[in-house]
């Protein structure tokens, strides 16, 4: 299992459209498990309702539990994905 | 408009409450109607804009999100029929986004509707979304965005709903594509039958179902007339609005939204004279985001392609229910806490607005205007709002336009009388005449008890436009007027008469006022002007400009 956290840098957080795209990355590691937490809330990251309903805004932190047989790629895409301003 | 119905029922998907079959068939049933879903917004995004298809892009993922088969399946393993598992599931989600503090986000729990409404319908095996094969008029209890994404708008004739107010999503739609609408028509749903005949006229509210034949050669005379003066109006919209004496005077439009802005520029507008902001705040539960307000203002634009567009910054007041903003009932509201008033009080909603034009400036010829300013107090603090946005945006890297235009809404008497200060203070007036003439005569336009004491072309008025328009031209600065009064001809004629650059009307009259343009000596509207400025009523004022309008034809 592999655990990381992150601050979202890209203005709006974790909306509609940023985290459509996260779900799409979250897809293709279909083998693997791929949790968001913020605070004492973990939800499935392939569920972009739950993911919405975190209600993730600018400088928000959270952490991405990654468990499963591609669990560091799939952490790497994300951390990238997110680095790279989820597309904004 | 003439023409069969098409009468649209999906909106509102109130499924009798039914027996569920075993837990296995509602499981089966439930995974089809998910495929045919998922299928339909396939098919819908292929015929939708960009903007659109991001919806649409969503509302896929939402369809195969897991968590929200899990809900609807354990339900539906309780004995629960599909429907009711699937309504009771995005309803969960729903309610969860409206509780979260995020605006943006609790806009969203329109699109968990709108997924669990396509899914109940699919379940009885029905579509969501507006589909022509042929000319049609809707008939429909409201229409939502995503009702209209699949509508192909060269067979939309006409639009009917039992719901819907000025700023629904129907009203906004028909305006932007310039087709007839009427909507608060109680009733109509019930007694609409597919392919019955309806004629409706957008301009006056009138609907008639299964029209008789007296009703139907009336509309039938109506719609040629109408369709041979929208060819000749074709044909003259690219026509310059020159007096014959070569005095250029600029034809502009009056908008509500960016959509309006395309629909004007289409009718041959050079321009927009007023964009009223209201659309974004008003018919929703929290205030728009400054990013929701960039991209409108953006696109409204984009869409003038290059000619000015005029953004009014928000004009609202106590006489308005809009809930988030926390209003004060007052005794007057148009004397009271309104427009830059308002705006003053509230720095953050004025920052956010003033933030999101300056960003949207980049993407085409932005002016800014101030309403109901009263004095020089009122500008100058208006101007440092202005800057101090401008500060914040710079400050943080983002992209301001070298070249806006700021100017004032000239309506309140004061304003007209103090002009010749103010207009150092801005680049452009733009006349009020609705509230100018209110204010001066002290006549409420709404009522309808002193209608015929409403004159625009009241010699007080005259006069204070007059002033105006010199004050500016000394100061070098250009004057418009965005007010009813310059759509009216007597109207347009007196104000090319008093020198005004610029006149700003609904898009419908800029045949009119551009035929009258081009066909008044400026000389001629000039002296008459100058006569009627001399007069002491307005009877006096029409009874010298009227023979001269019926001269013209």
């Amino acid at each position: 299992m592999v655990e990381r956290t992150f601050t979202l840098r890209n203005p709006t957080g974790l909306h509609a459209r940023p985290a459509a795209l996260f779900v799409k990355e979250v897809q293709k590691f279909s083998g693997t498990d791929i949790f968001v937490r913020k605070g004492d809330k973990e939800v499935s990251a392939r569920s972009l309702l739950s993911l919405l309903s975190l209600g993730i805004s600018q400088g928000e932190s959270i952490v991405i539990r990654c468990q499963g047989p591609q669990e560091e790629e799939a952490m790497a895409a994300l951390a990238a994905l997110i680095e790279g301003g989820l597309g904004e | 408009m003439i023409g069969p119905a098409f009468v649209y029922r999906e909106g509102q998907v109130e499924t009798a409450a039914r027996q569920a079959a075993s837990p296995d068939e509602e499981l089966e049933r439930y995974r089809d109607a998910c495929g045919r879903a998922e299928a339909e917004l396939t098919a819908l995004s292929e015929r939708a804009d960009a903007q659109a298809r991001e919806i649409l892009a969503a509302h896929q993922l939402m369809l195969q999100d897991p968590e929200l088969h899990n809900l609807v399946e354990a339900a539906i393993r309780e004995g629960r029929p599909a429907e009711e598992a699937v309504r009771t599931a995005t309803e969960q989600f729903a309610a969860m986004l409206e509780s979260l503090d995020d605006a943006y986000l609790r806009e969203r729990t329109a699109d968990v509707r709108d997924v669990g409404r396509r899914l109940v319908a699919a379940l009885t095996g029905r579509t969501v979304g507006v589909v022509l094969t042929q000319p049609a008029v809707v008939v429909a209890r409201d229409l939502a965005p995503t009702d209209t994404i699949g509508l192909d708008r060269s067979l939309l004739l006409g639009i009917v709903t039992e719901q819907g107010g000025p700023t629904s999503h129907t009203t906004i739609l028909a305006r932007s594509w310039g087709i007839p609408a009427v909507v608060a028509a109680a009733g109509v749903l019930d007694a609409a039958s597919d392919g019955m005949s309806v004629a409706l006229n957008g301009d006056t509210g009138e609907v008639v179902l299964d029209p008789e034949e007296e009703t139907r050669r009336r509309y039938e005379a109506a719609i040629a007339v109408a369709r041979e003066q929208a060819e000749r109006d074709r044909a003259e919209a690219s026509l310059p609005a020159e007096t014959p004496d070569g005095v250029r005077v600029e034809l502009a439009a009056n908008a509500g939204s960016p959509g309006e802005v395309a629909f004007a520029m289409e009718k041959g507008a050079e321009g927009v004279g007023l964009l009223r902001s209201e659309f974004l705040f008003m018919g929703r539960d929290t205030a728009p985001t400054e990013e929701e307000q960039y991209q409108a203002y953006a696109e409204a634009l984009r869409n003038a392609r290059g000619h000015r567009v005029i953004i009014r910054t928000l004009d609202i007041g106590g006489d308005k229910d809009v809930p988030y903003l926390g209003l004060a009932k007052e005794e007057n509201p148009f004397l009271g806490v309104r427009a830059v008033r308002l705006c003053f009080r509230r720095p953050e909603l004025f920052q956010t607005q003033l933030r999101a034009l300056l960003r949207a400036s980049v993407h085409g010829r932005l002016a800014i205007m101030f309403p109901m300013v009263s004095g020089l107090a009122d500008v100058r603090r208006a101007k440092k709002a202005l800057a101090e946005a401008r500060r914040s945006l710079e400050a943080e890297g983002i992209p301001v336009a070298d070249q806006y235009e700021v100017g004032i809404m000239v309506e309140i008497p004061s304003a007209a009388l103090l002009a010749e200060h103010l207009a150092r203070e801005v680049d452009f007036f733009s006349i009020g005449t609705n509230d100018l003439v209110q204010y001066t005569l002290a006549v409420d336009r709404g009522n309808p008890e002193l209608a015929e004491m409403y004159q625009p072309c009241h010699p007080a008025v005259l006069r204070l436009i007059d002033q105006v328009v010199r004050a500016a031209h000394a100061a070098g600065k250009w004057v418009g007027v965005c007010g009813e009064m310059g759509g009216l001809p007597e109207g347009a004629l007196l104000l090319l008469g008093l020198g005004v650059d610029e006149l700003s009307m609904s898009p419908a009259l800029l045949p009119r006022i551009r035929r009258l343009v081009r066909s008044t000596p400026a000389e001629e509207a000039r002296s008459l002007a100058q006569k009627c400025l001399g007069l002491g009523t307005p009877e006096e004022v029409l009874a010298l400009v009227e023979p001269v309008l019926r001269q013209k034809g």
